[in-house]
């Protein structure tokens, strides 16, 4: 009986699980371009832009992550029309960024001053300094951090069911409200679900950790 | 005149490092600067090319004046080797000495790996090529430094204690490097306490003390018949210089 009730509402599970993805994909890949440029501004950047990030910062950490939400869909859906699942990836999104622009500027501080100090005592400008040696070391680093980023980003697409987004969580709602129970068994098999992606994911950011590692480098401190 | 130094001053706070120092180098010629901790070689070498730059004074290289605008380009002619090499971490010995060429020079990939593998070969390190820093000794840092200096046809290496973060048993094939560029005619300033080098290959020795240079000349004076009283104290202390002392 329930076995059939999972394998019939199988689809809308993985229908769920697909937008989650989605929106998962989108909203790193905002706080991704966002929070590493926000870094550079905080680490290199003239003391006005810096103040102006750090201020970003501090609001998109400081608001819980549901309150992100429904600001942004009710809030700024007064303003501009956007949909649910955009004023997601918004909200989350721009919050992932604040995260990640801190994971990026500790990792662009650990990268020791000698290294900017060759570059530019080579003649290199301070961008192409940046860009072809703090960068690359500074990103190496940063893929151990940003595997903890991944994981709460994941979970936290799961918040997006309280502005309506047909995610994995209401997907799993529609189906207790429609079958009329079974809400430990489904939420059982959402949570399987959720925790097998993040651990497929945490898995390749491991394995690509590992493959960039640069030889003879101990940055892990396994003594 | 291939470099000129003129007055350089520079203060960290109420501290005057460099109270007024010039010095000037043709083409061809390799000085050792020398003196007690403290002293502001190091402060002067970066001032040089402006890693530090200068409270006051100038820096002219074959005449034009270093400002903050031709920085960059200037900076190509001005080689400089770090203490402790600071080689670019990510990247593998022959790709840290090709950087150089093929991001600033702007030489093709494949031209600039040619030209950082005969770099390499210079230093004795063409085996080593594909191995990364962390990889390599301090002594084979060191050499893989100086090849990426090479690499950028300076017309001037500036070294900054090139063999002080090195045990004594690495610091010979340093100095062998060093020897041989000397022989083939690069100009080179060296802030360095290597008396066998300065004895062998330098033109002349500065001796600087108390961000003043005291005084200046041939190996032979400088370390046989030295002027002033703070330079013998100084080669004493350093096992030099026994008649004087």
């Amino acid at each position: 009986m329930i076995v059939e009730i999972i394998i019939s509402q199988m689809p809308y599970l993985l229908h769920g699980l697909w937008v989650a993805l989605q929106l998962l994909a989108c909203l790193l890949a905002l706080g991704l371009v966002l929070g590493l440029s926000l870094a550079l501004l905080e680490v290199y950047g003239h003391w006005t832009l810096r103040w102006l990030g750090i201020l970003f910062e501090r609001i998109f950490r400081g608001i819980p992550a549901i309150v992100l939400l429904l600001l942004f869909y009710y809030g700024v859906t007064d303003f501009v029309e956007i949909g649910s699942f955009m004023a997601a990836v918004l909200a989350l999104g721009l919050r992932s960024a604040a995260y990640q622009s801190q994971i990026f500027r500790g990792c662009i501080l650990s990268v020791p001053p000698g290294q900017m100090q060759a570059a530019r005592a080579m003649g290199m400008s301070k961008m192409k300094a940046v860009r072809d040696i703090v960068l690359p070391q500074a990103l190496r680093l940063s893929i151990g951090p940003w595997t903890n980023e991944f994981s709460s980003e994941m979970k936290a697409t799961s918040l997006a069911y309280v502005i309506g987004v047909v995610e994995l969580t209401r997907q799993a709602k529609y189906i207790i409200s429609s079958t009329q129970g079974n809400i430990l068994i489904v939420f059982a098999v959402v949570a399987a679900l959720y925790f097998i992606f993040n651990r497929l994911g945490n898995w390749g950011l491991y394995k690509l950790e590992k493959k960039l590692a640069v030889p003879g480098f101990e940055q892990r401190g396994d003594a | 005149m291939l470099l000129k130094v003129e007055n350089i001053h520079k203060r960290y706070d109420e501290t005057e490092v460099l109270k007024g120092v010039s010095l000037e180098m043709e083409t061809g010629q390799s000085k050792v600067i020398m003196g007690p901790s403290g002293t502001g070689k190091s402060t002067l070498l970066r001032c040089i090319n402006y890693l530090t730059p200068p409270d006051e004074g100038r820096v002219l290289v074959e005449g034009t004046e270093i400002t903050s605008r031709n920085l960059n380009r200037m900076r190509e002619k001005l080689a400089f080797v770090f203490q402790d090499f600071n080689l670019f971490t990510h990247l593998r010995a022959v790709d840290n000495v090709a950087i150089g060429p093929r991001k600033i020079r702007g030489m093709s990939r494949r031209a600039a790996h040619e030209l950082a593998m005969r770099e390499l070969e210079r230093v004795g390190l063409s085996e080593r090529s594909h191995a990364y820093p962390a990889e390599l000794s301090g002594g084979q840092q060191q050499r893989v430094s100086i090849a990426r200096a090479l690499a950028m046809e300076p017309k001037i290496i500036l070294f900054d204690e090139p063999t002080s973060a090195l045990d004594p048993e690495l610091t010979g094939e340093v100095i062998a490097v060093m020897k041989q560029l000397a022989s083939e005619g690069m100009t080179m300033l060296l802030v360095s306490h290597e008396v066998g080098f300065a004895r062998q290959a330098a033109d002349e020795i500065i001796f600087m003390d108390g961000g003043h240079i005291l005084e200046q000349g041939p190996p032979a004076q400088l370390f046989d018949a030295p002027q002033h009283e703070r330079t013998r104290q100084f080669l004493s202390r350093i096992g030099q210089g026994g008649e004087a002392a």
